[in-house]
């Protein structure tokens, strides 16, 4: 689904004082594209995520998915928390099934709720509760909650943020397959600049708050690709670069 | 509230973690032997003042002895049991020396006089003489209780989620919660007894009342303090306000509800005896106050030991139902 995020402005309070946290963002995504969104902490990425998942609505400017105006969440456009927060009294199974149960569907697709979580690694947790797992399969959890829906556009705020790097490089691999077998829209909120550029199109760089763009690179390297791909470290360290940790490395 | 009912959990605990085989246990042996002791006492050492049912008691004594005795040296043939009387067996031997001594200073020596204080055989008088006004009068008050809590709990639920739920609601609701809540449903009793058409319904009502109280402020508590984010995940999932009072709000909050059904339980025993002694005529609480017109200081007693028995079934059928119900909790919070 095509993204349309058109000078967007958006501010808290924060113990009375303005909070400015994103200024005048404006980018589009192509439908079926994959986006990283890369900048420092507090910049402002998981509050545009939320503008865009339909939780919280801009101070100014537009926000647009599929060409409608975002009013309201949609389970076609799935934003998976930084936080795994699964529900602690529904068991694995029964946290995947969530989304199909709320949209009254879960009847004749209990079937999907087991295939998402074979995809994700989690056959033969279904019946564990929450506090059973570790971190990160709670978050692979989350994922496969999102997934079940099959969404057209996928939000994702850091969802290997917890994943031990084994894991972790068998899920962005992972990521990559299921974006281009389901065809969807992937936004995807990184802190990890080799994950950004490993599984993006496109890497868009946010200043420190209040975020603007300060960058918008693209990756134009076919796929499946290589880790050790020396395009890969040549555009790391263009990132790195407007990131200005490019002294560091 | 681990340490209100440590029965349900431990002794679970206690029969899956030790294997106890087929080995003798001393414990019980002892505890067999104290109420061996406990009845040849009653039995022999005669009484001061002669009284009915001593060899009954001593019957009994003997029994728990025999029990004892063949749970301690069978093992676990008696299954799940067995390892319940293991568990206690100390207590067991407590209670023996407790029984003897009590026995001792009423019945045998005098040293607590009666009418004021009752000996074990002449409790046991009670419940073979007057069992069936004891049962009735037990059967009567479960009925009571059971109809006001089961209004009050419904209602003090239903309101904890409005007023958790809408803030309108709870911008109404709030400031008469706040004046009539604190207020003792035992001081509603004369207008209840004087505006309700029977006594009956006007307990049904003072017990709902003592009920909802807590019940509506745990919830409502429970409910504001959800964790906004599972609002947001189930939103952007699809759902609409229903499910999320329903699977999430209601889910959530429940932990909450347990504390202030529990609190409810409580504070509707207390009602009930009151209800019982000034308006209906029946019931455990009607039966203390007849039995002190009549000066049966044994009946008291008597009543006393059921309307307690009563009380901790209850809570304990509430502890059951809170563990089935919250059975994911386990192994997050310390039970
Ligand atoms: N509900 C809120 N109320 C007040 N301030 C908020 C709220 N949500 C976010 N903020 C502020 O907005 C800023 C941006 O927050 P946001 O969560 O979008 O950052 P982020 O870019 O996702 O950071 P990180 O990479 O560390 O997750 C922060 O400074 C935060 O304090
Ligand atoms: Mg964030």
């Amino acid at each position: 689904m095509q993204v349309d995020i058109r000078d967007v402005s958006h501010g808290f309070e924060l113990e009375g004082a303005p909070l400015p946290v994103l200024d005048r963002v404006s980018f589009s995504a192509e439908p079926g594209s994959f986006v990283a969104l890369l900048g420092p902490s507090g910049c402002g990425k998981s509050t545009l995520l939320r503008l865009l998942a339909g939780l919280d609505h801009p101070s100014s400017g537009g926000v647009a998915v599929g060409g409608v105006p975002v009013a309201a969440p949609d389970p076609s456009r799935i934003l998976v928390f930084q936080d795994p927060t699964l529900f602690p009294w529904r068991t694995v199974w029964d946290n995947v099934a969530l989304g199909l149960e709320a949209q009254g569907i879960l009847g004749s697709n209990r079937a999907r709720v087991d295939k998402v979580l074979e995809l994700v690694g989690l056959k033969g947790f279904d019946k564990a509760y929450p506090h059973q797992l570790s971190g990160g399969m709670a978050q692979r959890v989350a994922l496969a909650r999102a997934l079940v829906n099959e969404p057209r556009l996928l939000l994702l705020d850091e969802p290997l943020g917890k994943l031990d790097s084994l894991t972790r490089l068998a899920m962005q691999t992972e990521l990559v397959s299921l974006w281009q077998r389901a065809r969807l829209t992937a936004l995807l909120v990184t802190h990890d600049v080799e994950e950004a550029i490993f599984l993006a199109e496109r890497v868009i760089v946010f200043g420190p708050r209040p975020a603007r763009i300060v960058a918008d690179i693209a990756v134009d390297l076919p796929y499946p690709r290589h880790r050790g791909d020396p395009r890969l470290a040549e555009l790391r360290q263009k990132v790195l670069q407007h990131l200005g940790l490019a002294a560091t490395w | 509230m681990s340490t209100i009912d440590p029965t349900v959990a431990e002794v679970g605990d206690a029969a899956a973690t030790t294997n106890y085989g087929r080995n003798i246990s001393p414990v019980l042996l002892a505890a067999a032997l104290a109420w061996a002791a406990a009845a040849g006492l009653i039995e022999y050492w005669p009484e001061i003042i002669p009284q009915p049912y001593g060899r009954e008691l001593a019957a009994i004594c003997l029994g728990v002895a025999v029990i004892a005795a063949l749970t301690a040296l069978s093992g676990t043939v008696f299954g799940r049991i067995a390892s319940i009387l293991r568990y206690y067996g100390p207590w067991l031997i407590v209670a023996a020396v407790i029984l003897a001594v009590w026995e001792v200073l009423t019945a045998k020596t005098g040293i607590l006089p009666v009418p004021f204080f009752s000996s074990p055989q002449s409790m046991l008088e009670v419940f073979f003489d007057d069992w069936e006004r004891l049962g009735t009068s037990v059967a009567y008050s479960v009925l009571l209780l059971a109809k006001g809590y089961f209004f009050g709990a419904l209602a003090g639920f239903v309101t904890g989620v409005t007023i958790g739920w809408s803030r309108s609601a709870s911008y109404w609701v709030h400031p008469l919660l706040r004046l009539i809540g604190p207020l003792p449903a035992t001081a509603w009793l004369p207008l209840a007894f004087f505006i309700f058409p029977t006594s009956g319904s006007a307990s049904v009502f003072l017990i709902a009342l003592a009920t909802a109280f807590p019940v509506t402020i745990l919830t409502w508590s429970g409910i504001a303090s959800v964790n906004r984010d599972y609002y947001d995940i189930a939103r952007t999932l699809g759902a609409k306000s229903s499910f999320l009072i329903l699977k999430v709000a209601i889910p959530a909050a429940l932990p909450h509800v347990f504390v202030g059904l529990f609190m409810g339980l409580g504070t509707s025993f207390a009602v009930l005896v009151v209800a019982e002694m000034l308006g209906v005529k029946a019931g455990l609480g009607w039966y203390l106050q007849w039995a002190q017109g009549w000066a049966a200081y044994n009946n008291m007693y008597a009543a006393l030991l059921v309307m307690a028995l009563m009380c901790s079934t209850l809570i304990t059928a509430l502890f059951r139902i809170r563990d089935w119900t919250l059975s994911w909790q386990k192994g997050l919070v310390r039970w």
